[in-house]
């Protein structure tokens, strides 16, 4: 690879005359079109001139400064980052899928309506709920969706004095912040020493003013709230409802289902538990599903199957809106069907407990060096709370990125909240034993070298492709587009 | 255990895992989970299928869809597709990452970012961009709540009737979430009602004035005078674009907007029934630290080389949690990817080119339409690129429109109403498809 050659920014790549595209030279009867000058734009945007190939080598050649699931491990904890099969791509390019135009007549559409109606109703199956929506576009818009949705039932009861939302401590910060945006106060729950939710503290908490408690469960320290049935009964009892955060549903496939544990809304990430690909920060799904008796005001529009089994669009009859422009992110949804169509039931069960086994194989064998806070058995996930012996100063961040030289992604990392050096580590189902043990090999020798030659670790990463970004600088001063890069002194 | 080719865990793994674990199975590690909440049976799916058996499922669900040729718009439009995207976008090092928290080993989903707001601020004309939000609809809604964010004790948003119905509903939703009123400036004739809108304005507390160009008609509104408005009444203006059209209209820059918002599927992106799209947002430099979702900028590393790194992180929802500015976490990802591409592919003149040739199209079927007698323009003087209103006249109506369109395989626009209908057309219609469109409607028997 010649990377000082077609690395830079596409505009540096930039020739004038040059182009990567060929239009058709259609004659319309209307010839060319005029507008009034005042509507046009002054000059035209200052956008790449380049060729197909050089196009092609750029985007190529940066490609490999990444790293992917395809590329090797990739334990970031709480975003389940398994395996996407190729098989479930494949489905979505054709004629018939991918060329359909959402204002379609129902009638034109039937096989569309069928494959949300068909995802809708297995993953009602799967969470144990009456009825899903596939709209939101990703977790924390489900978090929304579904918020929205509890406001709704509250004030169709004539209940409107319920403001609150309560979130554990140990928490995903998009939980606080769906709340914040669907217009709650938000009051955090705290966690007894073994990560789960304090049922006291809850209880203390829970009165007419409170709309619902937001839960994960498993949590993401990896620990089932094995109190849920009392939580639930609690939260029910105050009034209130029980929210589902399904960002850690994947090793509880087969074993439990959200439902039957007292949950009232959940989501689930499409693009965690059900293999579609993260795209770098998505596109993903959050789709929201509902037990029975709140299925009235899911968002609008809603796809239902009709009495002779046709498919068509509606609006549920007390929704509190839309969410989104269409129906959601469509081609994420055929990819996600494929996969359960795949898996079936006993593989999604399999899913679940080889993402468990995994998790605790890691935590096991690594346990005599880095600091387990919280002893497990953990579900999908575990913390690490950095190093044992902390001697030498190597914190988390040191051992994140030793990790990158060592071909590894990094855990999530000073995540949660809960613990200061925080490592959470999430293996998933479709890694190999060897693949495991080369990264328990790569921490231990991580944690030995933290002691022998602490430097070598403090000063890592020395093999990736840039090493050190000034972080703080780039927030200082920010240069956000190539135009302010062109007029920077410092760039 | 069966064999899963996405679970690679033999007998003798399994065994020697547990043993590590000090487990004797699997179940023990489930200890915690109480006997009542167990699944007793496993879930009602169909058994699982091979490659060949789910090629040919979605393939017969497939020919249930009848792919119409596309002269719909709405806010999604039929552009063509680039190979060279589609070949680049399988690469699985950018498919199959996360959000880049890990500069070092992220610098392709880095960069492609950097370039990405580069071309939407060159685009808009303004200063910053962040690396997208999920469609047009939200990108809108949270254009509104940056408004009131920076407004602080306003509540008050306009938003014009205009604005296309599903991005003004998704607003409203939010609005109701947030608190904040948003009330609707009436049209006049296909178009924001001035006067109402100095009224509106006029009458104190707004936060913030959302419009359309084109808007919801097609129509390219004139809004000479409505930022020099808001701001003397130190509202933000926030205008929604499609994206593809910016390629040769006025920028919301140079009408003063402070935001601009809206959907990018029209940047060549497969019509996939609605989704996956692309919402973009677009800010001036002072409303920077205002903007939700990730953002992107350049730095250098330990060795002086270009960097490119998340920044501005302090708004977003993982450090700040209920104090962030939006809860967005995923949002479109690799889409941005796809829109780099085509503008990259298109430049400048293509781009131009891609608007002149879908303006000639519209225009054309417009004459020719109105030339028939059986519909007229519905704004016959308003200026308009590629899309157009069309009152259908009586006794058709706009399903029987549409019907006899659908039947010879052409998807003749959106309906409005039960006598209007929304029409598009983009460099994909060819004269042959536009006569195909008139010739079915000659056919019309009234």
């Amino acid at each position: 690879m010649n990377k000082e050659l077609y690395s830079p920014l596409i505009f540096e790549l930039s020739q004038s005359g040059r182009t990567g595209c060929r239009l058709p030279d259609y004659k319309y009867s209307s010839g060319a079109v005029s507008l009034p000058a005042e509507l046009l734009r002054g000059e035209a945007p200052t956008l790449p001139e380049v060729s197909e190939p050089s196009l092609v080598r750029h985007y190529t050649n940066s490609s490999t400064n990444n790293f992917g699931v395809d590329t090797g491990f990739y334990p970031l904890g709480s975003c389940t980052m398994k395996y996407n099969p190729k098989v479930n791509e494949a489905m979505v390019g054709r004629s018939g899928i991918s060329d359909l135009h959402p204002a379609q007549s129902a009638d034109s559409v039937q096989g569309a309506l069928r494959i949300y109606r068909t995802l809708e109703l297995y993953l009602a199956e799967i969470g144990g709920m009456a009825e899903f929506t596939l709209n939101p576009f990703a977790g924390a818009h489900g978090e929304y969706t579904g918020l929205m949705i509890i406001r709704q039932y509250h004030l169709s009861r004539g209940d409107e004095a319920r403001r609150k939302v309560l979130v554990p401590d140990s928490a995903h910060g998009t939980n606080p912040a769906s709340a914040a945006m669907a217009g709650f106060d938000i009051v955090e729950v705290k966690s007894l020493p073994d990560g789960t939710v304090d049922l006291d503290d809850l209880r203390s908490k829970l009165d007419c003013s409170v709309a619902a408690l937001m839960m994960t469960n498993p949590n993401t320290t990896g620990m089932f709230e094995h109190s849920i049935p009392e939580i639930a009964e609690a939260v029910h009892a105050a009034g209130a409802l029980l929210y589902y955060d399904g960002a850690n549903l994947n090793p509880i496939l087969g074993v439990a289902r959200p439902g039957d544990m007292g949950f009232d809304v959940m989501h689930i990430n499409l693009h965690k538990t059900f293999s579609t690909p993260h795209g770098g920060g998505g596109p993903g799904a959050g789709p929201v599903g509902v037990r029975a008796g709140l299925e009235a005001f899911l968002p609008a529009p809603h796809v239902t199957c009709l009495p002779d089994g046709s498919f068509a669009v509606d609006e549920p009859a007390d929704s509190f809106g839309r969410v989104s422009a269409w129906l959601g992110n469509f081609a994420v949804y055929v990819k996600a069907l494929a996969y359960i169509l795949t898996m079936g039931a006993d593989g999604l069960a399999a899913a679940g407990r080889m993402a468990t086994l995994n998790a605790n194989y890691i935590m096991h064998s690594l346990k005599d060096l880095y600091l387990l806070p919280i002893a497990g058995p953990c579900k999908h996930e575990f913390v690490f709370d950095g190093l044992r012996d902390k001697s030498t100063g190597v914190t988390t961040l040191n051992i994140a990125k030793a990790l990158l030289d060592r071909g590894f992604h990094a855990p999530t990392i000073y995540f949660p909240l809960l613990f200061h050096e925080a490592l959470m580590i999430e293996p998933t189902e479709t890694e190999t034993k060897e693949t495991l043990d080369s990264f328990i090999k790569a921490m231990r020798e991580i944690a030995e070298t933290s002691l022998s030659d602490p430097e070598a670790i403090k000063s890592a990463p020395h093999h990736t492709p840039v090493t050190h970004p000034d972080e703080d600088g780039a927030a200082l001063d920010p240069v956000l587009t190539y135009r302010m890069l062109c007029n920077s002194t410092t760039l | 255990m069966a064999a899963n080719p996405y679970i690679p865990h033999t007998e003798a793994d399994i065994k020697a895992m547990l043993g590590t674990c000090g487990a004797t199975s699997v179940d023990e590690l489930y200890a915690d989970v109480p006997p009542s909440l167990r699944m007793k049976s496993a879930y009602k799916l169909p058994a699982p299928m091979n490659e060949p058996e789910l090629d040919r499922y979605f393939a017969a669900i497939a020919r249930e869809n009848k792919p119409l040729i596309c002269f719909a718009g709405n806010g999604f439009y039929h552009h063509y597709t680039p190979a060279a995207i589609t070949a680049v976008m399988s690469r699985s090092e950018f498919l199959t990452a996360y959000t880049p928290y890990q500069p070092e080993i992220s610098q392709g989903t880095l960069q492609y970012i950097f370039e990405y707001q580069s071309m939407m601020c060159a685009l808009t004309g303004l200063d910053v961009s962040n690396a997208s939000m999920y469609d047009g609809a939200t990108a809108t809604a949270e254009a509104m709540l940056m408004a009131v964010s920076a407004a602080k004790k306003r509540r008050r948003v306009l938003i014009s009737a205009t604005v296309a119905q599903a991005v003004a509903e998704v607003c409203s939703t939010y609005a109701s979430g947030a608190g904040i009123i948003l009330e609707v400036i009436p049209e006049e004739d296909g178009c924001t009602c001035r006067t109402s809108f100095e009224e509106m304005l006029g009458a104190g507390d707004v936060a913030g004035v959302i419009v359309a160009s084109p808007n919801r008609f097609g129509i390219i509104e004139d809004y000479s005078g409505f930022a020099e408005r808001c701001h003397s009444a130190k509202a933000l203006f926030i205008m929604n674009c499609h994206a593809s059209p910016l390629g040769v209209l006025r920028t919301p820059a140079e009408w003063g907007a402070d935001i601009a918002c809206g959907e990018a599927q029209s940047l060549g992106m497969p019509l996939n029934y609605g989704g996956p799209g692309l919402g973009y947002l677009c800010c001036t430099k002072a409303l920077m630290r205002k903007l939700p979702g990730r953002v992107v900028g350049a730095t250098t590393d330990s060795q002086g080389r270009r960097a490119f790194v998340l920044t501005l992180q302090a708004r977003e929802q993982h450090i700040r949690r209920q104090k962030a500015t939006s809860n967005i976490c995923s949002n479109q990802g690799i889409m941005t990817l796809h829109a780099a591409m085509y503008l990259g592919l298109m430049g400048a003149k293509g781009l131009r080119r891609v608007n002149e040739l879908s303006a000639e199209a519209a225009h054309s079927l417009a004459e020719v339409l109105t030339a028939t007698g059986k519909a007229k323009l519905s704004y016959p003087d308003k200026p308009y690129l590629n899309e157009f209103s069309l009152d259908i006249a009586e006794p058709l109506s706009a399903d029987r429109w549409l019907a006899a369109l659908e039947a010879n395989g052409i998807l003749g626009g959106v309906k409005i109403d039960d006598s209007t209908v929304l029409v598009a057309a983009t460099e994909m219609c060819s004269p042959q498809d536009i006569d195909r469109y008139v010739a079915t409607v000659k056919d019309l028997q009234p």
